[in-house]
């Protein structure tokens, strides 16, 4: 999918992207002539259809995981036991803040919003996500809405 | 106004890169295995499973390292069949898979699932058949692109009747790979067998050869003749409802 600003014929390139936590996603365009901006919205339906692509709007912030859609959208498995938690590396701990703020995030999303923030910390040695960690990563990685 | 394939300047998502990237995941995977082969059937209800399973056992028995990835997403049975509810464990270099009976490795969604419970996903519930198909094609893509084989001779790939995993699982690999199918005897099993044979060739599929099972009893027919006649492949096997001991060795053998 691309984007043209008929008035410039450019191609606008990618913005920022945003999961408002109802299934649906939002992603800017910017026409790099003009500066005008679009905003793609979907529905939870085509939200659904690009997550089963294993593919992100916006480009990848961390390499797939192992499993990684069948951890975090299949809803009948044995639970972390069985995948991400017996997956070797010890991660890091989260805070009591933390914690409150992740359990905030959708349940549609939640998987995937907790192994973006638990990979960012492994990646950077942080031992314990907080809130501060989490502005940070969000900060750094383009996760607006997240 | 331009059209998509004019516009070439890089995106940032660079889907068609995540794409690939997948695509390099799964063959990189796979390149330890030596030969993978579809069991296949347009029917269900004859024993696909059960030919696979052991089939498999049969190749690890001859010395030969043996996988069987259970492509029957919403009625796995390969890990009964071959008697292991190992959980499969993962690290950072992937899934490492169950061992079952005769050292044979399998994946299989109902070593992933709660007991007795379907095979369910988050998402809008609403017309959720517009993307229920995406996401089990989804899965599939993990279990050919996550699981840690290692070298392998031969990885069976069990599919669920009907040819849609079949072509999933062509799109995932990016070519079609040998078929071996499995029928009954009977008139019915022959014309739905028979539109999943079609299907494999026109995709490109090698068909390998023809198992009939469950003959000798009250199915009656010659399905396996026919169709190995249409289709100019060889009947492998037929198995009898009480299989002798080297039955299947001597598919084996003959794969």
């Amino acid at each position: 999918m691309k984007f043209l600003c008929v008035e410039c014929d450019q191609q606008m390139a990618f913005g920022e992207r945003q999961l408002p936590g109802d299934g649906t996603l939002a992603a800017t365009f910017k026409c790099p002539k003009c500066g005008r901006v679009v905003a793609m919205l979907t529905n939870p339906m085509e939200t659904q259809l690009v997550s089963s692509l294993g593919v992100e709007i916006g480009g990848r912030t961390v390499p797939a995981q192992p499993f990684e859609m069948i951890d975090s959208m299949v809803t009948t498995t044995v639970g972390q036991p069985a995948l991400s938690g017996a997956k070797g590396t010890v991660g890091p701990s989260w805070s009591a803040d933390a914690q409150e703020r992740l359990a905030r995030v959708p349940n549609f999303v939640r998987g995937m919003v907790k192994k973006i923030y638990s990979d960012y910390a492994k990646e950077r040695g942080i031992a314990e996500i907080t809130p501060a960690v989490m502005d940070t990563a969000r900060a750094e990685l383009g996760l607006e809405g997240m | 106004m331009r059209t998509y394939h004019q516009l070439t300047d890089p995106d940032r998502s660079g889907l068609a890169g995540q794409i690939t990237a997948q695509r390099r995941r799964v063959a990189e995977r796979l390149a330890g295995v030596g030969r993978m082969v579809a069991v296949m059937s347009g029917k269900g209800g004859v024993g696909k499973s059960y030919v696979t399973a052991h089939l498999a056992r049969a190749l690890a028995q001859g010395g030969r390292a043996t996988g069987v990835l259970d492509a029957d997403l919403n009625g796995p049975t390969i890990p009964r069949l071959l008697g292991t509810v190992e959980r499969p464990t993962a690290d950072t270099a992937g899934v490492k898979p169950a061992v079952g009976l005769d050292g044979v490795k399998c994946i299989s969604m109902a070593l992933l699932l709660e007991d007795g419970a379907p095979l369910a996903f988050r998402g809008p519930t609403a017309e959720s058949f517009v993307w229920r198909g995406a996401m089990e094609a989804a899965a599939l893509r993990e279990f050919m692109g996550d699981v840690v084989w290692g070298s392998l001779d031969t990885l069976l790939v069990d599919l669920p009747p009907g040819i849609q995993r079949y072509t999933e699982l062509c799109d995932i690999l990016g070519s079609a790979p040998p078929v071996l199918t499995v029928t009954i005897p009977t008139p019915e099993s022959r014309d739905a067998v028979r539109r999943a044979m079609r299907a494999a060739v026109e995709r490109g599929s090698q068909l390998l050869g023809i198992v009939e099972n469950m003959v000798g009893g009250q199915f009656e027919g010659t399905a396996a003749d026919e169709l190995a006649a249409e289709f100019a492949t060889p009947v492998l096997a037929r198995i009898p409802w009480h299989p002798a001991p080297d039955t299947w060795a001597t598919l084996g053998a003959r794969l």
